[in-house]
């Protein structure tokens, strides 16, 4: 049987140890004993011992399985192939036989094994290509290989299909009405949700070793005093096998990705602030209920949408209508644009959060306030918004990152090229925005033009994460103080 | 509203004092509708000023939106409607000339759940006076704030740690707090509603002895479910019944003598 009928197997088999546990519990109480645990518990606990150990014994048969294939075939590999080295090529050889054989009808299979024809044909009249002809290696080790197949598949199925039934007969025979069935299975489940929580920070952390990894190569090759505090960004993609390095300076791409995330919030953070304000506050139940999904729809928008507009109606506008007049540039392309269309998308992520946050201010407060004879503007002030201010905070900060993560409207709206310069007017452009001209094209990951990506990667990781952390921080420190 | 019928001709009982006070409220057949629920039908009484009355009832009564009725806090609940007449010295409270802001600085209001600010001890009394602009100097205001927060007998246990937080102190304390925050603005009617609801008994025993000594200088109006509490603090105990006012009258008489049969049913606790 396949892995996939012995899962069913498992699975129809503890759902029935399932309901043979709850009958049996259930008729043991009739009976007058009292349980110790409900009914689901002792179904459940014959659910568990069922299938966790058929589970575990499958999962570890499936991965021993290549392995020990493997082996199969490389102790019948002839020793001058050993030792030339090209060992595994000569072991998907084999493999590519082995999975001819199978598919050959008795009658060829007898006639391959007599080397009465070759085989090389016959494996093509069933749609299986060879590069050679079979030499005999392959064939003993091909027909050592399906050989062992075969009894893994016996013994994978033999020993799944015992551990259930044992499993399944043992858990019930346990059954007793003092059996503490609910303690027992409420400590896989808490060892399901341990696992579920590690796979995620497991996650985590393994991005970050590859980034990290990475990263180190990259400033074994250039300095990190270079990278940290160098003001210029060319790393010069220099022909194959060329020593030529190029400038790897960070400060004009985080400049640039400060700039334009700070117009951005300087777009976002007013508008949404006081949509935020008026939603909660003002609004009729009937002009909240439409406005503030629309306002979401913003966050819906794919963001090379917003480059479009970016590229077609704002970046030209703010040319024609504020940089040529100021005679501060001539270029569609700049921080102005990104900015304003960057603060755009993010005005949800701060109106929807602080919406949220202002409504979950207690009404009692508001109340209190309104008691005392202050005016609703009086109150919002004064109570509403000081109570709200640690999660506002917290919504913004998570605008902020987002804006910084951002790259698609970047692209198009402030142009790829790098520029250290106060003039909001300029092309610019962000972290993000180099990480993929660097990993876009025919590359290798050895040369530090493209590990700079890596560099970069982390170091954004790192300022985001910061920002995370003081968000976090703020909001814990208000909610000790307010609550 | 076609729910809302016109209510049956009703009559509350009424016992006048034995030496009659001014009167400071006066309410003349004062209907609430929440939505399509009619919450208060016709609701008639005289508050006397500085004196303790009382409303007691079984809960959903009407008493507590009767007393927010008279500060017009009812305003802030979408949906809600207030019909009749009350007067605040003889002065409607819909008056045009008389701003809601004032009137609710005029009449004062402590909630049943102590409110706090997230602010700090000073600061929660202080925030009246500010926005009222009562106090000319800092000095002045320091000196609001200890007054008030004497006169709720709190400034002793507070008085070095004004800078703490409000909601930091116990539920007693926030609860006196919260009688200190509404007596700095100087209020001449203070409603609250179920003051000690939240309390425990040692915390409530301060809080009744505050309310009695607040009568000399304030008219105060009691929402209560603690028949002991009526009868100790107030000198007018009113009865609340399914939206009707049943009964009001001097507070020894409703509690030994009352003229109605449901108020004698409900203070021996045979409903409600």
């Amino acid at each position: 049987m396949g892995p996939l009928t012995l899962i069913a197997l498992i699975a129809g088999l503890s759902l029935f140890g399932f309901f043979l546990g709850r009958w049996k519990s259930i008729a043991m109480a009739g009976s007058g004993a009292p349980l110790h645990s409900r009914p689901n518990h002792y179904g459940s606990f014959v659910l568990v011992w069922t299938a966790v150990p058929a589970l575990v014994v499958l999962t570890l048969l499936v991965i021993a399985r290549p392995l020990i294939l493997d082996q199969t075939i490389r102790s019948h590999l002839p020793s001058d192939i050993v030792t030339s080295g090209d060992v595994s090529l000569a072991i998907s050889g084999v493999e590519q036989v082995a999975d001819g054989l199978k598919a050959v009808t008795p009658d060829e299979y007898e006639n391959i094994h007599l080397g009465v024809v070759s085989a090389r044909r016959i494996f093509a009249d069933h749609g299986i290509p060879l590069g050679g002809d079979v030499s005999p290696y392959q064939l003993t080790a091909a027909i050592a290989a399906n050989d062992t197949e075969r009894l893994i598949t016996l013994t994978t199925t033999t020993a799944v299909v015992g551990a259930l039934a044992l499993g399944l007969f043992l858990a019930f025979i346990r059954i007793k009405p003092r059996l503490r069935a609910r303690n027992s299975v409420e400590r896989v489940v808490l060892t399901l949700l341990i696992a579920a929580s590690t796979v995620a920070i497991l996650t985590t952390v393994g991005i970050v070793l590859s980034l990290l990894f990475q990263a180190l190569q990259f400033f074994s090759m250039v300095s990190p005093i270079n990278f940290y505090f160098g003001t210029v960004w060319d790393p010069r993609f220099a022909a194959a096998g060329s020593s030529e390095s190029g400038q790897f300076g960070i400060l004009p791409l985080a400049w640039g990705t400060a700039y334009i995330s700070l117009f951005a919030l300087l777009v976002a953070v007013p508008i949404g602030l006081l949509s935020a304000i008026y939603m909660a506050e003002y609004a009729s139940p009937k002009v909240r209920a439409i406005s503030k999904p629309t306002l979401e729809i913003l966050a819906g928008i794919p963001t090379i949408v917003y480059g479009f507009f970016a590229l077609v109606t704002v970046g030209p506008m703010i040319r024609d209508y504020l940089a040529l007049p100021l005679g501060l540039g001539n270029s569609g392309n700049n921080v102005v644009t990104a900015g304003v269309v960057m603060g755009i998308m993010i005005i949800p992520y701060v109106s929807s959060l602080s919406d949220d946050i202002i409504t979950a201010v207690p009404r009692a407060m508001r109340e209190g306030s309104l008691g005392l004879g202050a005016t609703r503007s009086e109150t919002i002030k004064r109570v509403v918004l000081p109570a709200a201010l640690p999660g506002i905070v917290g919504a913004i900060l998570l605008a902020a990152s987002r804006a910084i993560g951002e790259t698609m409207i970047v692209v198009l709206a402030a142009g790829v090229a790098a520029n250290l310069s106060a003039n909001p007017f300029a092309e610019m452009t962000t972290i993000t925005v180099k990480i993929v001209n660097q990993l876009t094209g025919d590359l290798e990951f050895t040369s530090p033009q493209t590990l700079v990506a890596f560099a970069l990667g982390i170091t954004l990781f790192v300022i985001t994460l910061g920002l995370n952390v003081i968000a976090l921080t703020i909001v814990r420190k208000y909610r000790e103080q307010y609550e | 509203m076609s729910e809302v019928q016109t209510p049956a001709p009703f009559k509350t009982s009424r016992t006048p004092d034995a030496a009659p006070r001014p009167t400071k409220v006066l309410t003349r057949d004062v209907k609430v509708v929440y939505g399509q629920k009619q919450a208060l039908h016709g609701v008639s009484i005289d508050i006397p000023e500085k004196s303790v009355t009382a409303f007691i009832g079984p809960s959903g009564c009407g008493k507590s939106t009767f007393l927010r009725c008279i500060n017009r806090m009812n305003d802030t609940i979408v949906g809600a409607r207030v019909d009749g007449t009350i007067e605040l010295d003889g002065v409607s409270i819909w008056e045009p000339s008389l701003d809601v802001v004032e009137l609710r600085a005029r009449v004062g209001m402590v909630f049943q759940k102590p409110n706090p600010f997230p602010k700090s001890i000073f600061e929660n009394v202080a925030y009246g006076p500010r926005i009222h602009g009562l106090a000319r100097s800092k000095a002045d205001l320091e000196e609001i704030v200890i007054t008030s927060l004497q006169k709720a007998s709190l400034y002793n246990e507070v008085k070095d740690r004004l800078d703490e937080p409000g909601t930091g102190l116990s539920g007693g304390q926030q609860q006196r707090l919260c009688i200190a925050r509404a007596i700095a603005v100087s209020p001449e009617v203070i409603l609250m509603d179920e003051p000690c609801s939240a309390l425990d008994p040692i915390a409530t025993a301060k809080v009744e002895e505050l309310i009695d000594e607040l009568r000399a200088n304030y008219t105060i109006v009691i929402v209560t479910h603690s028949m002991q509490q009526a009868a100790r603090v107030s000198q007018r105990t009113a009865f609340f019944h399914l939206g009707h006012l049943i009964e009001e009258g001097p507070t020894d008489h409703i509690f030994t003598n009352p003229l109605e049969q449901r108020t004698q049913d409900y203070i021996t606790g045979r409903f409600g």
